[in-house]
């Protein structure tokens, strides 16, 4: 069996399972958040009763996230219905607004918090949801009514999805981030070509990487249709999650005989610094080609590129320049946000070096102009401008108007098209 | 679930994503509050570029301006309709403004789990690229024990996909339903 269908067949009770099968798994964690967690907790009362219990207070997690900063009314409320199930079910694991605990992005705040371990099985009701299954377990994003049957019972149904796996060989050079690579392979396969099937990530070049690169890796699994990331456990796994919990967890590997749907191999020494360009995360170019793109806007944040290593690349390139495109940076978790204040680069910090540069830095952490949310969202983009960015989706109104126009790049190439005003290919400057 | 659904047809390109269904700034609504939730309808597909709003020809308006229901029934759409973000906001909203059916050529897999899972629509798949067969607006009849498509305006019959082994739950209107009828969820 590959690792996915190890995990699953782990969690439905079965010695084995099979590509195409339809199975119940248990959950080990379910995840929701402010913009799906409101109508996940209604068809929850709906379907269970208004006295309904979750199934297990120690394994719902709840994470506000997306629309923080904003004066939306409505956006306010939901907030406040999650504070009100986390009284009701007493719910140990939420990270509240306006609070010391508050996180910022999901997908970046759990394994922060000890969330994701490897073996595990989770869902969560957000596409990127998949970042998780850098830790070696199976982590997929589903809808509220699926959410709320899990709150319920603890249990859904999967099909068991066939494996696709993506080897690297050669570590990275120093000018290729695994966004790089991510979206080579989504301009390889198209953004459908992985529907209903897991993406593993193996060889040298991907077990070199940090773990936060290998969340890179994940997190756009589902913007090629990919059911699921995953990445084999190694020390750099188990290193990081024992320093985040203390939980017990049983690592899992692909079997020699494991079958698998397809194997690409890439040598990543032949890739070059990647962007997908309008309107979709397919469309695929280098930077070298986009090269005289003339940029309104530059983004560096959201769960794909506002990790802390992602700011590190960034600040490699800002150090001692000025940007000519206007530059928002949105760190996504408050743990980030503060690294930012202490992580020194050549005698300044990294928050230093963005000021010098003439960067905007967002008030807080969170999703903000990833998903372009209300109108008064930081960085969103609500006329025809045209921005590079290291979010994740590109399709038509992704960041805010309909209108704009969004090219996906790693921080390095975002950074360095920031300071020239056009895209750039990041080796002018590294 | 009944037999015949019939209605007018809206058109759409490949890759028809969740922000294009319904826009994230939108997604402050109630899903719970009946009154509320209608403005879901009024924002469905309302984050397509002009162009894309009805083919062939484009620039034509999904659900009129101030109002929450459509009056096309059955989106006809290219591959990979749905992909994008999780938000169960996307079947609810095209259910809310009356859609009852869509017939794809793909899905994307979150998007068909929602629209399965919570009995919001009907999500078909064609033997074959219907979107430049068929035009907004066309009159359009499917047969679901038939599994058949009928273009009533051109006179023309297509063959669906069955839908395998999602039927089960979508007869049974939903994966609570579902539950229910096969006694995993008491009554």
């Amino acid at each position: 069996m590959t690792m996915t269908e190890k995990i699953l067949a782990r969690h439905a009770g079965r010695t084995s399972v099979a590509a195409g099968d339809n199975i119940w798994v248990d959950v080990d964690i379910l995840m929701t958040h402010d913009v799906c967690g409101p109508g996940t907790i209604g068809i929850f009362h709906k379907q269970f009763g208004p006295k309904a219990k979750v199934w297990d207070r120690e394994k719902v997690v709840i994470i506000p996230d997306h629309y923080i900063f904003t004066n939306d009314q409505h956006a306010h409320r939901n907030i406040d219905l999650l504070r009100e199930f986390v009284k009701e079910q007493e719910l140990p694991y939420y990270y509240d607004v306006g609070t010391d605990k508050y996180k910022g992005v999901c997908h970046i705040a759990l394994p922060e918090e000890g969330h994701t371990r490897p073996g595990e099985v989770l869902f969560g009701t957000d596409s990127h949801t998949c970042t998780a299954g850098a830790f070696g377990e199976f982590a997929t994003g589903i809808g509220n009514t699926d959410a709320a049957f899990i709150m319920g019972t603890g249990k859904l149904w999967v099909k068991v999805p066939e494996t696709m796996r993506f080897e690297f060989e050669g570590s990275l050079p120093p000018y290729l981030m695994a966004k790089d690579l991510i979206l080579h392979i989504i301009g390889d396969i198209g953004v459908d070509g992985a529907t209903y099937r897991a993406m593993e990530f193996a060889g040298d070049g991907v077990m070199s990487l940090s773990i936060e690169e290998r969340m890179t890796l994940c997190n756009m699994v589902i913007e090629a249709g990919g059911k699921n990331g995953v990445i084999p456990t190694d020390a750099v796994t188990e290193n990081f999650v024992k320093s985040k919990t203390s939980k017990p967890y049983q690592p899992v590997s692909d079997d020699r005989d494991a079958r698998f749907h397809s194997v690409r191999r890439y040598k990543t020494a032949d890739l070059q610094p990647t962007v997908a360009k309008p309107h979709s995360p397919d469309n695929r170019g280098t930077a070298v080609e986009c090269r005289g793109i003339k940029l309104d806007r530059a983004y560096i944040g959201s769960c794909t590129g506002g990790k802390l290593n992602d700011f590190v690349a960034a600040a490699k390139i800002l150090k001692g320049q000025q940007v000519k495109a206007e530059t928002y940076i949105v760190p996504a978790t408050t743990e980030v946000a503060r690294a930012l204040l202490t992580t020194m680069l050549d005698g300044e910090t990294l928050v230093q070096i963005f000021q010098k540069a003439g960067a905007k830095l967002s008030q807080g952490a969170s999703c903000a102009a990833c998903l372009g949310g209300p109108s008064d969202t930081f960085g969103r983009l609500n006329k025809s401008e045209v921005c590079i960015s290291t979010t994740n989706r590109n399709f038509p109104g992704r960041m805010g108007s309909k209108t704009a126009q969004v090219y996906l790049a790693s921080p390095y190439t975002v950074a360095a098209s920031a300071v020239t005003g056009e895209i750039t290919d990041p080796r002018e400057f590294l | 679930m009944q037999d015949v659904i019939k209605g007018k047809a809206y058109v759409l390109g490949h890759n028809i994503d969740t922000d294009q269904i319904i826009p994230a700034k939108h997604l402050v609504y109630s899903l719970s509050d009946p009154e509320e939730s209608k403005k879901y309808g009024t924002y469905a597909l309302s984050g397509l570029p002009d162009a894309a709003a009805g083919l062939p020809t484009g620039n034509t308006k999904f659900v009129p301006e101030g109002e929450y229901r459509s009056a096309y029934r059955i989106l006809v759409a290219g591959k990979n309709f749905g992909c994008g973000s999780s938000r169960e906001h996307a079947p609810a909203a095209l259910q809310i403004a009356g859609v009852e059916a869509v017939v794809a050529e793909s899905y994307a897999r979150i998007f068909y789990r929602n629209a399965v899972d919570g009995g919001f629509l009907l999500p078909f798949e064609a033997e074959e690229s219907l979107i430049t067969e068929i035009q907004t607006g066309d009159e359009l009849e499917i047969n679901i024990p038939a599994s058949t498509l009928q273009n009533l305006t051109r006179h023309k019959t297509y063959h669906l996909r069955s839908l395998g082994d999602v039927l089960v739950i979508v007869k049974a209107g939903g994966i609570f339903a579902y539950a229910r009828a096969t006694g995993m969820l008491k009554a």
